[in-house]
């Protein structure tokens, strides 16, 4: 009995060996034949494009490729995309492809990988170009870090010259777009033209793989840096004809901090080179027909805000109490109402779900930790949660206006959130009509109790004494 | 006496068939009432409930008018202290808010909260809360303190009813209730927002009053009882509890001397106070002052007078000659008064007995402040009262007032007489302190009720009767004795119909402009929130100055949480409510030295002041700076009591070196001491580079209109950390000192 056992594991250890052989020695077979990176830096949100041209030159198939990217770098990866693309020229379509994080044992220096899964494998002698877009957040180091009032802002951007990559590359150019033409200083990395406002970096041919070449560019970058700390969104059904929406912030200037004196003579008086790299507004894209808008904190009621609505879309510009210099905070909520049919929908299957955007309002903006509270009217059962990426989630209880069993709050919570990640989720959950009924029935029997009471204290005589 | 209350109160009894024939005839003509079929009674109470409620929303929603204008927020200075203290309570429990130091203001001394105020209005409120919040409304904390006052004042209309009942009647009682719901005096104090602890305490005056009252009618214990419990919570409440301590033994002694002494004044009284006195001591901030503070000892004195004149009457009865009584009576109270005395100074002199507030005495005595407390005169509410205030506070209460006691001196009982001398004494004290107007509202709507009731009875008879002679000429016999012998002899004149009705319309006139002047007075003076300022723009449009809330928010986010803040008191609790951080002094003004330290200074040259912040361990400085809108109560037209108090405890500060010939100045004509000191370079610093008016020079300040005198103003210590964006509040960060190498 125990020797077939035997037989049996070393049998599925040696299949695994083998298969994880084929995949290494795929991975080696692949080749980049052509990459092109295009790195805006122009906001806080740095938005990196990445074509690449993959070719398998070995003889196994491959059915996914890896991307590469350094550990300083994945922890302030927003967003990770890849599309395939299909026919030529004009025809040409975008295929969208799965991105994973995936584990590499022989990875170099700590590198991380994204897995790029293909659509059809990649057989030998095949090439596909796959368009890779990507965003990091926090990745512009501010220096110097303290400015004064009439001082811009100048920050660091840090990144390899050649572009990081399992495979090897036959030829590859790397352009990267700033703010302005002001541009302190780069690392030259031959051949390096700076026009205007781009760098541009190659072409660089036969890399091998894992090369790695840092640079570092200082330049000047004025647009506001608004990062919203923690966001908290709180998204309340009521099946009565209204969504409400509660967003708690606080937002802070998260660029180069304001050192010194505010002058307010100076930043009334000379505007253009006062306090260049502060913000006095910012604007919030709401849905389209929004209703009960308002913009407060702690301390009451803000009024400076303006709201235009059409019918597309709401905007609400916004201005905090002050302007908000670099290091400056300011902590606000946002409410307002959307009409009930907009978002809430029944499914084929008789379940109710909402469908609502994800992210954060503000445009521009990063949110290091939002949080999404759907909060389902009393007796809802059986809630789940749709979101197009990983989120973390969990069930809370919450008691609103005459609540009596309390209502089930779905809580779905995510770092890192840039305006990309604003689509649709759907939470789905069962609901009895009979509930909505529940608490105008409990408000009409007080009532009534109450006149049953007047009526009996009037009709009985309760004294002692004739 | 009482039973003639009781034929006036038939209205209530229904068993009176005198009333009830009177309301029949009354309701005849009305047939859609009739044909419901509700008898008499029932018609009349429910007019009575339906004018009630109408009454009791009104006064609720008469106070709305600054949420509407502007948003549901507390208003003044004090309120956001009494806020903050209630959001304290609501988070930590009563336990905790019982014991709280509070180390965020007065620093470094710190305030222990607990022991320093009236918890009233706070567990109100957070009962309020607390009882909302179980039955599931989900509201928050704010929106149940900025609407107390409201429930409050709605509250008091009802009490109001039964007070101006038990006085007069029940018309009397509706008219009372009418009259303070919209009356300015009060709404100044209790619109929604302005959440102080007068708000409630003008409740709790009024009831204690009214369950006294009715505890001297009645001789009741458990009126007595109810009405110690009424002044407990008003102890609790608010420092003007004084005021019935003070009135209510005023009020015996009164019944003494006028011969009315009676078991039942005994029993309300002793109850009373002993009760009243007992529960007060359980106010942490009150203690045992009802036995050691000279302003309570006339309660005592009276206290004991009353057992005095109930041996007397126990003595009286033993002894039937009444010779031997005399003699006993003038040895007794010969004795009492000598003992009384003898303890009341041996008391004061040993120190047990604590002498009389400054406060107490600047009441008696209205030049008292002004000449020895700087801090108490500086504040504008203790102002000596103008007669335009009375006249905008009042209206034709002033006018009703002498007709109210005229009535109430024609028909004088127990309780006209208690009205008739809360009347008196809070007109006086109405007089020398314009808060004080407030406690005399209540006593003025009653007084004027009782005039507006009876002069209505008296000429609706007048009409009705002539009418009724018309119809059926057989209405004589069924009026009561007093009111038919007073028609037949009124028949004789001439045009008296006529005559009346034109007086009812002129008496419903009067009414019509007093509603009306009411609810102007309430949207125009006393519905701003004092924290948000609006003016009108070039345009006509509406312009919002949010500066004060633009300043507070920057320091709440934007300083180091253990930040201290210096100020002028006024803002010591907005500082601490709002921007979350120590101050060095607020507007508890229990510490004058502290006070006075800020004030010096504020008042002294700059590396002068350095040196007092840094041994307050100052971090910034706030300013408030009216030049730029023209807002008038700003820093710089404070700033001569900053100096006032400041020199009354550090003589180095001399009030004339900040004045030219004795005129306060700021512009090129300044005294150089004025020029030079912190306070007006902080208010000034770089205002000479900003044009605020066209046609004006630059450096035009708008609120004193002139041309600043000093504006090369250059800071050494402190450097500009904040300016809101009209100017009218600017911070100040402290430098710290330079390295000495």
């Amino acid at each position: 009995m125990a020797a077939p056992l035997r037989f049996r594991l070393a049998l599925v250890f040696s299949v695994f060996a083998l298969l994880s052989l084929l995949a290494r020695s795929s991975s080696q077979d692949l080749q980049i034949a052509n990459a092109e990176r295009r790195i805006d830096l122009t906001s806080h949100i740095i938005k990196v494009f990445l074509t690449l041209k993959v070719e398998n030159t070995g003889a196994s198939p491959a059915s996914e490729i890896l991307l590469a990217f350094p550990p300083t770098q994945v922890d302030h990866l927003a967003v990770v995309k890849a599309a395939a693309t299909v026919g030529k020229r004009k025809k040409k379509t975008y295929q969208p492809l799965d991105v994973n994080p995936s584990e590499q044992p022989d990875s170099p220096n700590g590198t991380k990988y994204f897995s790029v899964s293909l659509l059809k494998p990649l057989g030998k002698g095949e090439s596909v170009t796959l368009e890779v877009f990507y965003i990091l957040t926090h990745s512009l180091e501010p220096f110097p870090v303290e400015i004064s009032q009439s001082e811009s802002q100048l920050v660091y951007y840090r990144d390899s010259a050649i572009i990081l990559s399992p495979y090897a590359i036959k030829q590859q150019t790397t352009y990267i777009k700033t703010p302005g033409t002001k541009v302190e200083s780069y690392t030259r990395v031959d051949p390096t033209i700076h026009a205007g406002k781009e760098l541009k970096y190659g072409p660089y041919d036969e890399q091998p793989p894992y090369s790695y070449s840092p640079i570092v560019i200082h330049f000047e970058n004025n647009n506001p840096f608004a990062v919203v700390e923690e966001l908290v969104r709180e998204v309340e059904i009521s099946h009565w004809g209204s969504i409400q929406i509660t967003e708690h912030y606080k937002l802070v200037h998260a660029g180069a901090r304001h050192k010194g004196i505010f002058s307010r003579v100076e930043y009334q008086s000379r505007p253009s080179i006062s306090g260049v790299s502060s913000f006095k507004h910012i604007l919030a894209r709401l849905p389209p027909r929004v209703h009960s808008v308002y913009y407060r904190d702690e301390i009451g009621n803000i009024s400076s805000s303006h709201l235009r609505t059409d019918s597309r879309k709401s905007e609400l510009e916004i201005e905090p109490r002050y302007p908000l210099f670099g290091g400056w905070k300011a902590t606000f909520v946002i409410g307002y109402g959307v009409p009930l049919e907009d978002f809430l929908f029944e499914s084929s299957d008789g379940r109710r779900y909402l469908n609502f955007t994800f992210g954060c309002p503000l445009v521009e903006t990063v949110v290091d930790k939002l949080t999404v509270k759907v909060v389902l009217p009393e007796g809802s059962k059986e809630p789940s949660a749709v979101v197009p990426f990983p989120v973390d989630q969990h069930l809370e209880t919450s008691y609103s206006y005459l609540d009596v069993v309390g209502r089930t709050v779905v809580v779905l919570e995510k770092k890192n959130v840039v305006p990309e990640h604003s689509i649709p989720f759907q939470v789905y959950y069962n609901f009895n009509p009979i509930f909505m009924l529940a608490e105008p029935f409990m408000l009409a029997s007080v009532f009534f109790f109450f006149f049953m009471a007047c009526v009996a204290y009037l009709h009985i005589d309760l004294s002692i004494r004739k | 006496m009482v039973g003639k209350m009781e034929a006036v109160n038939g209205v209530k009894s229904g068993s009176n068939s005198t009333a009830s024939t009177f309301q029949s005839a009354f309701f005849k003509p009305d047939l859609s009432l009739k044909s419901l079929k509700l008898k008499t009674k029932q018609q009349e109470l429910l007019i009575r409930v339906s004018i009630l409620t109408l009454v009791y929303i009104l006064a609720f929603i008469t106070r709305l008018f600054s949420v509407l204008r502007y948003e549901s927020m507390i208003h003044e200075f004090d309120p956001y202290f009494n806020y903050r203290t209630t959001v304290f309570l609501t988070e930590k429990g009563f336990y905790e808010f019982w014991n709280w130091f509070d180390s965020e203001s007065w620093y470094p001394l710190g305030r222990i909260i607990g022991g320093t105020l009236y918890p009233g209005l706070m567990v109100t409120a957070a009962l309020i809360y607390s009882i909302i919040r179980f039955l599931r409304f989900a509201v928050h904390i704010r929106e149940v303190c900025v609407l107390t006052a409201p429930f409050f004042a709605s509250n008091t209309t009802i009490v109001a009813y039964f007070f101006g009942k038990e006085l007069w009647d029940s018309g009397a009682g509706l008219v009372a209730a009418a009259l303070i719901a919209i009356c300015p005096g009060y709404i100044s104090r209790s619109v929604a927002g302005s959440y102080d602890n007068e708000g409630v305490a003008i409740f709790a005056l009024l009831l204690t009053f009214y369950l006294f009252v009715k505890a001297v009618n009645t001789g009741s214990l458990a009126w007595a009882l109810a009405s110690a419990f009424g002044y407990f919570y008003m102890v609790s409440a608010w420092g003007g509890y004084v005021f019935i301590i003070n009135l209510i033994p005023l009020y015996a002694m009164v019944l003494l001397i006028t011969g009315r002494y009676s078991m039942r004044l005994y029993v309300a009284y002793n109850c009373m106070y002993i009760l009243g006195m007992l529960l007060a001591m359980q106010i942490r901030f009150v203690g045992f002052q009802h036995v050691q503070s000279g302003e309570h000892m006339a309660a005592m004195g009276v206290f004991f007078l009353m057992q005095v004149f109930y041996f007397l009457d126990w003595v009286k009865h033993l002894l039937s000659d009444t010779k031997l009584f005399q003699a006993f009576l003038r040895i007794t109270v010969t004795c009492a008064v000598g003992v009384g005395a003898i303890a009341l100074g041996v008391g004061t002199a040993s120190g047990y007995i604590s002498p009389w507030t400054g406060r107490f005495y600047s009441l008696l005595d209205p030049t008292y402040a002004k000449d020895h407390i700087p801090i108490i005169a500086s504040v504008s509410e203790h102002q000596p009262t103008a007669w335009s205030s009375f006249m905008f506070d009042f209206h034709i209460l002033l006018f009703l007032f002498p007709a109210g006691l005229y009535f109430c001196f024609k028909r004088l009982s127990d309780a006209t007489i208690f009205i008739v001398m809360y009347g008196l004494t809070s007109m006086y004290f109405a007089g020398v302190m314009v808060r004080l107007i407030l406690v005399a509202t209540p006593a003025m709507c009653l007084i004027s009720a009782i005039a507006v009731s009876a002069t209505i009875k008296n000429l609706t008879q007048l009409v009705r009767t002539k009418s009724k002679v018309a119809h059926t000429g057989s209405t004589k016999g069924t009026t009561s004795g007093k009111a038919s012998s007073k028609a037949s002899l009124d028949q004789s004149l001439p045009f008296q119909r006529n005559g009346a009705i034109a007086l009812l319309i002129g008496a419903f006139y009067l009414l019509c402009k007093y509603a009306t002047h009411c609810t102007w007075v309430t949207s125009e003076a006393y519905s701003s929130p004092s924290i948000v300022l609006a003016a009108r723009g070039a345009y006509g449009n509406r312009v919002i100055f949010d500066d004060y809330r633009e300043a507070y928010f920057w320091l709440r986010q934007n300083t180091p949480p253990d930040a201290k803040v210096m100020s002028w008191w006024d803002y010591g609790y907005q500082i601490t409510a709002m921007g979350n951080r120590t101050v060095i002094v607020d507007n508890n003004t229990w510490n004058n030295t502290h006070i006075a330290t800020v004030g010096r200074a504020m008042s002294s040259y700059e590396d002068e002041a350095y040196e007092i912040m840094r041994s307050l361990d100052v971090d910034y400085v706030l300013v408030v700076f009216g030049g730029v809108t023209g807002y008038s109560s700003d820093d710089i037209n404070k700033f001569l009591w900053m100096v006032r108090i400041g020199g009354g405890v550090f003589p180095v500060i001399k009030e004339p070196d900040y004045l030219v010939n004795g005129e306060y100045r700021v512009d090129k004509g300044a005294a150089p001491k004025m020029l030079n000191c912190l306070m007006y370079k902080l208010s000034y610093y770089r205002f000479g580079e900003l044009q605020t008016e066209y046609g004006k020079p630059p450096g035009y300040d708008r609120a004193r209109g002139v041309e600043i005198g000093n504006k090369d103003i250059k800071l050494e210590y402190l450097e500009e950390a904040f300016t809101t964006s009209n100017w009218i509040v600017r911070i100040y960060k402290v430098k710290p000192p330079n390295n000495r190498w």
